[in-house]
């Protein structure tokens, strides 16, 4: 098997306050492939992303990837995070704009980024005059922009209604489809998990670890009736019940009131 | 065979409009009419009837309170003399300010740019500040005997540097973590950072600061232009409204200070106009709220 994209060793991450967000997290992503990461509110799934694009150090174990700076490297926050002073086509071009290329020899990337996630027209909008939605989508566009190979999402429809959802869901999976990044995609929705992957990676809490990994072996592309066919729901329930297993598995370890500072 | 289809893309169903929503155009007549003009404006004159009203029927001598009609007349027979005075302060106060928002600016870059200098400093610029400008006045003009201009514009300077320093810092320090991140994954150098991203980030607090500043650096002049009293070789308008109270000139007084007023709030009209005009795209400040 070729090298792997981005390859994190027995990684544990210990922040300043004590709190063990991650304990011997050991994982790699192929060149090419669909991962997402699923698992409870605060299990580490953040963490693991901010920690695989090289923000913050590990407290122990070794992640191999791309350094900050990489140009390969792409990453959806969360939140858009726009710049609210600068216009869409501004806030588009500011990667381009730190490897020191100008606006006017960046038009055409630029350009093609917007078609993707298709705001074309509000090139001149500032962030404020957008929807939630048009806003996620110009941090989509902006990770766009410098062609990443590995794309690092963090629960980046987290915030959009039901239908804004599956409609970038379909999307996103037909810009993989069609250009076969790597990408790592955090989410809470298991649904949106199965839909998208190749592989699903479940996260318990306290510490944030992995407890299972299901191989989604459904051909690409898929369409709407993948959706509500009867492996997509065997897939759904198998995750589902991993992460049973793993909230049930925290409690065990959890019979003492928690502490974040004790390690179990 | 290959049946070529359109690029995919993310949303493809979202309705075009025209990007830049136009301004709204606004009919500079009925602007006037607006509430926030026209209800002060309705006080100022009921308050100004009401003082004349009260000169009249009760006879106060003007030496005691002149009457609105009776400051205005002066203000127009002394006129020239005044308003030379309230240029020169005028001067001192814009020189001040300046320096002031150069001096402010360029310190709170510092102060970002490393935790040791800010951490060294900026009990300094505290102590400047807390300090009475009154009590320090008479030492920096003796310091500075050769030019009062100088000492002058040394004591607004004082007065007016300080919200500069601790708004552009606290700006410059309120940068978005999360845009922190990105330029940081996309390999920003530290100039970068601060010229595309803190000093941005920075500007309404920044203006804010001078928003502040510029009136108290027409403070600044007048308070230490008193305490240089009557040696200065140029006289400000503090200087004529001093001799005017030794002379028991009490209308040319109120004149001079009807003046020093105006213009405190033009500099603060002038610089709102300016913050809200470069921060109408995007500051809650500034943006014209349509919810
Ligand atoms: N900067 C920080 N300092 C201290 N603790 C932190 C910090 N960031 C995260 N944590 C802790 O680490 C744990 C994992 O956080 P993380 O943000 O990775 O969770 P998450 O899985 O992304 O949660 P969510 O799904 O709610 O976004 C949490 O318990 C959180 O309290
Ligand atoms: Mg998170």
């Amino acid at each position: 098997m070729a090298s792997p994209a981005i390859a994190l060793h027995q990684v544990d991450k210990i922040y300043a306050n004590g709190m063990v967000a991650l304990q011997g997290l050991t994982l790699a992503v192929q060149p090419g492939e669909f991962v997402s990461l699923v698992g409870p509110s605060g299990c580490g799934k953040s963490t693991v992303l901010r920690l695989m694009a090289g923000l913050g150090d590990v407290s122990g174990g070794v992640i191999e990837g791309p350094a900050a700076g990489d140009r390969a490297l792409a990453f959806v926050f969360q939140e858009a995070a726009l710049m609210p002073w600068a216009t869409v086509v501004e806030n588009v071009h500011l990667p381009l704009k730190l490897q020191g290329k100008s606006l006017r020899a960046s038009r055409s990337p630029i350009q093609a980024a917007l078609n993707r996630v298709a705001l074309q027209g509000f090139e001149q909008s500032y962030p404020r005059q957008l929807s939630g939605g048009m806003k996620m989508r110009v941090s989509i566009a902006r990770a766009l922009v410098t062609n990443p190979s590995l794309l690092l999402m963090d629960e980046p429809f987290g915030a959009l209604d039901e239908m804004s959802r599956s409609r970038l869901n379909r999307d996103l999976l037909n810009l993989w489809e069609q250009y076969h990044w790597t990408v790592v995609f955090v989410t809470h929705n298991i649904y949106e998990a199965v839909y998208l992957s190749n592989r699903v990676l479940v996260m318990a809490a306290h510490p944030g670890r992995l407890v299972a990994e299901v191989a989604i072996d459904a051909p690409h592309p898929r369409d709407e009736a993948f959706r509500t066919s009867p492996l997509f729901n065997h897939y759904c329930r198998e995750i589902a019940h991993h992460l049973a297993a793993g909230e049930t598995a925290t409690d065990m370890r959890t019979t003492t009131p928690p502490s974040p500072a004790v390690l179990p | 065979m290959t049946v070529k289809s359109p690029p995919p893309s993310l949303g493809t169903d979202v309705s075009r409009s025209e990007g830049a929503i136009a301004a709204p155009t606004q009919n500079r007549l009925r602007a006037l009419w607006h509430p926030d003009v026209i209800a002060p404006i309705i006080v100022g004159v009921m308050a100004l009837a009401l003082w004349e009203g009260a000169v009249q029927l009760f006879n106060v001598p003007p030496y005691l309170l002149p009457g609105p009609i009776l400051v205005w007349q002066t203000l127009l027979t002394e006129w020239p003399d005044l308003f030379r005075s309230l240029m020169v302060t005028l001067q001192i106060t814009v020189v001040a300010f300046l320096l002031a928002t150069v001096s402010g600016l360029l310190l709170a870059v510092l102060f970002t740019q490393s935790k040791w200098i800010e951490r060294s400093f900026f009990p300094y610029a505290v102590i400047l500040q807390t300090t009475p400008i009154v009590a320090i006045a008479p030492l920096i003009i003796i310091w500075f005997q050769d030019s009062t201009f100088v000492a002058l514009v040394i004591c607004a300077w004082i007065v007016a540097f300080f919200p500069i320093v601790s708004n552009t810092t606290l700006g410059l320090n309120s940068a978005d973590h999360t845009l922190q991140n990105l330029f940081h994954l996309y390999g920003a150098s530290r100039w970068q950072t601060l010229w595309h991203l803190r000093l941005p980030s920075a500007m309404p607090y920044f203006l804010g600061g001078l928003r502040i500043s510029g009136g108290l650096a027409l403070i600044g002049a007048v308070v230490a232009e008193f305490v240089a009293g009557t040696g200065g070789a140029r006289s400000g308008i503090a200087y004529q409204i001093l001799m005017s109270s030794y002379n028991l000139q009490i209308p040319r007084m109120f004149a001079a200070l009807a003046m020093t007023t105006v213009l405190g709030v033009l500099i603060f009209v002038g610089l709102t106009w300016l913050s809200n005009r470069l921060l109408r795209h995007w500051h809650e400040s500034a943006v014209r709220r349509e919810n």
